[in-house]
């Protein structure tokens, strides 16, 4: 297992855990961000952050604090 | 005759505010829901029967009914029959992006089990054709139990079909019953304490049992649905606070989940996307393998390392030279056309105080409120334009790391940048920031930047005491706007360390695929909320106005009246016919006189001498007080102030004659007043004070309370003051 903001541009991997607290998750596990789902990263921002991922075919950015805290296989 | 009520809902992005053009024709009444300022969009359908009229109301885009703003809010309440402003649906059509089928099934799914009379419509088949998805709608109708219309709502496709329906069923109200239905295999022990729930809320709630089950399925998930705050009308008669019984109740049954090992919190999401997998797999059939789309090769670009910061670049600068130079020429039309009516007006009235407040109060008045127009319109069709081409969320995804670092959102730099502009187009445009806290942050922190008001300022006090040469007079003016710059990032740095701490929101940011902007709609868009802007700002900006225009004025006194009238008749009685160059002068001269000699005896002028001991720290005299007095309607206004009080005569087109006179202006030890350390100061001052009625009350307007724009001109005044403070006295102990 290793964070999501390890993973380079144009690589896939399955979410295995969220270690963001539950009470401030709910947001991306209603977005369609839940263990088993199955993503790409696609890029980082030109400034570095954040990090613009693909899942259930649409396109999410998030930034690098809490994808370091999603943790994919 | 009852109306027949449609509500349009749906995610974000999914086409809905297209498809609700078309229905109703670009006729729609748009206005804001009451107390919040989330926009509230309404229309009759177009080619309804006259016996059996439709409206369709809009409801802001919604990801899920756990609402994370108050646009979310306002549409959860809404389908759950909390506003009372709005009746019960009649029929609740929900919009569903083809090409995304999970995550808006996740909605759809989410309303389909209110129970309310419901239709999907499947907008945008053509995307997920071309990215080889064919959906098979009636298999998915039969799966979700209501009735799917596809539809590519951008090209008119479908729209016949589901304006039929709606016809049909304006014909037949109540004729529809929905049986009720989940999309969640709950856990058992999940599903049991939701049964129990769901008796609770019908005995409490009998007129809304309806939506018991989904109501007790969001209580027992959702954190934050127990907690009633002011923004909802959870608290009005329609809706009612949840008693403290049943708080009790979905407290302890999430007490026994929690220690059966049950996640309430992400038991039915998990549950709900696990089935939407499944119907998606069924109504889905793969015809060719995804390529690379479009949309991907333009982000590429638009993205880019290189590419993507100089074309944003180049987009931000388009947009703020339009807002900045393009406007000026509608502006002064309107400045030109405002003072011709105002001479007009005045020439054809007995002169008097009834002359001068209409001609000088309300005419004025008014032409300070319609002044922003030009550059509200040019913001609001860039930010149209950008928001519905989807540049808008590449924008907050570029500059979200800069922004991030004072503790604010990537979509908080649009706002910022327009303030250089003018504060009120920026405050109104904060309305695409979803949190609160970022919000208000951006709302505070905005009239910092250096607007367009504060050039004919920062022009006249240059030239009058700043050397002119070595470039100091452009090195002036950039320091004026980068100290702006800190100020704003500064304070939004401060503000968010401490009035407005609380949980750090998480950008989740979607970025949806680009798509063609709908001219027509983004120009109607344009206009309505220019118009808010006109109807809401400008009563409070005309009264102000009207108010400084009375402390300018009064009180009259007849011996300076008498004096005047002497003076004159003496010139008249004097001048040779035609009168010499010289003549004409001191005539102009007797004019300045008197409008300055007035300026000095009415209230403001009193004003301006009570608070000279304010101003005396800052090396400041009364005169100048009697300019930030009266300038406190807008900054520009300083400088005609200045003008009548040296006598330089009030049109303040004048800056050369009066950077002359303010030149030679000396203090009564004989040093000159405006040296340069007396006109940085002074634009150090205006950099910070609010000075801006206007914004005051668009800040009232948008934060819906008096408490903001308040503490907002308190801060400011204050922060103004301190470093005027600082300057004056550093630079006199430097020997400035």
């Amino acid at each position: 297992m290793r964070p999501l903001s390890s993973l380079t541009p144009g690589e896939r991997a399955v979410v295995a855990r969220i270690d963001i607290p539950p009470d401030q998750r709910g947001r991306l596990l209603e977005m369609g961000l839940l263990p088993g789902t199955s993503l790409e990263l696609v890029r980082f921002a030109p400034l570095g952050d954040p990090v613009e991922i693909k899942l259930r075919n649409y396109h999410l950015s998030l930034r690098k604090l809490e994808a370091d805290k999603i943790l994919v296989r | 005759m009852k109306t027949f009520t449609v509500v349009l809902t749906g995610n974000p992005n999914c086409g809905k505010t297209t498809l609700f053009n078309a229905l109703t024709g670009l006729r729609a009444r748009v206005g804001n829901y009451a107390g919040v300022t989330v926009e509230r969009k309404e229309g009759a359908l177009t080619g309804a029967e006259a016996l059996h009229p439709v409206t369709v109301l809009d409801l802001p885009g919604t990801y899920s009914l756990s609402p994370q703003s108050p646009d979310e809010q306002i549409a959860r309440d809404i389908l759950f029959q909390r506003l009372p402003e709005v009746p019960a649906p009649d029929l609740v059509v929900v919009v569903a992006d083809a090409s995304n089928l999970q995550r808006n099934l996740y909605f759809a799914t989410q309303v389909i089990e209110l129970g309310h009379p419901t239709l999907l419509v499947l907008n945008m088949i053509d995307v997920a054709r071309e990215q080889g998805h064919e959906i098979d709608t009636e298999a998915l109708s039969k799966a979700l139990g209501v009735p799917v219309i596809p539809m590519v709502a951008s090209e008119g496709e479908g729209l016949d079909a589901l304006r039929q329906t709606l016809r049909t069923l304006a014909r037949t109200p109540g004729t529809r019953h929905v049986i009720p239905r989940e999309f969640n295999e709950l856990p058992e022990a999940f599903g049991r304490e939701a049964q129990a729930l769901e008796t609770a809320l019908e005995s409490h709630f009998p007129h809304r049992s309806r939506l018991a089950a989904a109501e007790a399925l969001l209580l027992l998930s959702d954190e934050r649905a127990l907690a009633t705050d002011k923004t909802s009308a959870e608290g009005t008669a329609a809706g009612g606070r949840y008693p403290q019984s049943l708080i009790d109740q979905v407290q302890a049954a999430r007490q026994r989940l929690e220690t059966a090992g049950v996640d309430w919190r992400s038991a039915a999401i998990e549950a709900r996307y696990a089935r939407l997998f499944a119907i998606e797999q069924h109504v889905t059939r793969e015809t060719a393998p995804p390529g690379e789309l479009l949309s991907d090769r333009i982000d590429r670009v638009v993205t880019h390392r290189v590419w993507g910061l100089l074309l944003f670049v180049a987009v931000m600068g388009l947009m703020f030279q339009s807002i900045f130079w393009l406007a000026k020429y509608p502006m002064d039309g309107i400045e030109a056309a405002v003072d011709a009516l105002a001479q007009w007006v005045g020439s054809s009235m007995p002169p008097g105080d009834l002359n001068d407040l209409i001609t000088r109060g309300a005419i004025a008045g008014v032409g300070s409120v319609v002044i922003f127009l030009p550059q509200i319109c040019l913001l609001f069709l860039f930010i149209g334009l950008l928001e519905d081409t989807g540049y808008m969320s590449r924008a907050a995804f570029l500059m979200d790391r800069l922004m991030s670092r004072v503790g604010l959102h990537g979509k908080s730099f649009i706002p910022m940048l327009s303030s250089f502009a003018c504060a009120i187009p920026g405050i109104m445009a904060t309305r695409t920031i979803e949190t609160r806290a970022d919000r208000l942050a951006t709302i505070l922190v905005a009239p910092l930047m250096s607007c367009s008001a504060r050039l004919p300022v920062y022009t006249v006090l240059i030239a009058a005491c700043i050397p002119q040469r070595n470039g100091w007079p452009g090195l002036t003016l950039l320091m004026m706007y980068l100290l702006g710059i800190a100020g704003a990032l500064g304070m939004a740095w401060i503000f968010k360390k401490t009035l407005l701490r609380g949980e750090p929101p998480m950008l989740i940011l979607e970025l949806p695929p680009y798509k063609r902007p709908m001219l027509g709609a983004v120009l109607r868009q344009m206009w309505d909320r220019s118009k808010l802007f006109l109807r809401r700002a400008g009563t409070v900006i005309l009264g102000i106005n009207i108010l400084l225009w009375f402390l300018a004025t009064y009180p009259r006194s007849s011996e300076l009246d008498e004096q005047f009238s002497q003076r004159r008749a003496q010139w008249k009685h004097s001048v040779s016919t035609p009168p010499t160059a010289a003549e004409t002068e001191a005539g102009l001269q007797l004019d300045h006189e008197e409008a300055g000699e007035k300026l000095r005896q009415s209230f403001a002028g009193r004003l301006g001498r009570a608070i000279e001991p304010v101003l005396k720290p800052l090396g400041f005299d009364w005169k100048i007080g009697i300019g930030i007095v009266t300038s406190f309607a807008a900054r520009e206004v300083f400088v005609s102030t200045l003008s009548v009080v040296y006598n330089v005569g009030g049109d303040g087109e004048n800056t050369a004659s009066l950077a002359e006179v303010m030149k030679s202006e000396r203090r009564s030890d004989g040093r000159a007043m405006y040296t340069p350390l007396t006109g940085v100061t002074l634009m150090v001052f205006y950099v910070f004070a609010m000075q801006c009625v206007s914004t005051v009350a668009v800040v009232r307007r948008e934060t819906n309370s008096w408490k903001w724009p308040l503490f907002q001109t308190v801060y400011m005044t204050s922060l103004a003051w301190i470093l005027a403070f600082l300057t004056y006295q550093t630079g006199t102990r430097l020997g400035f």
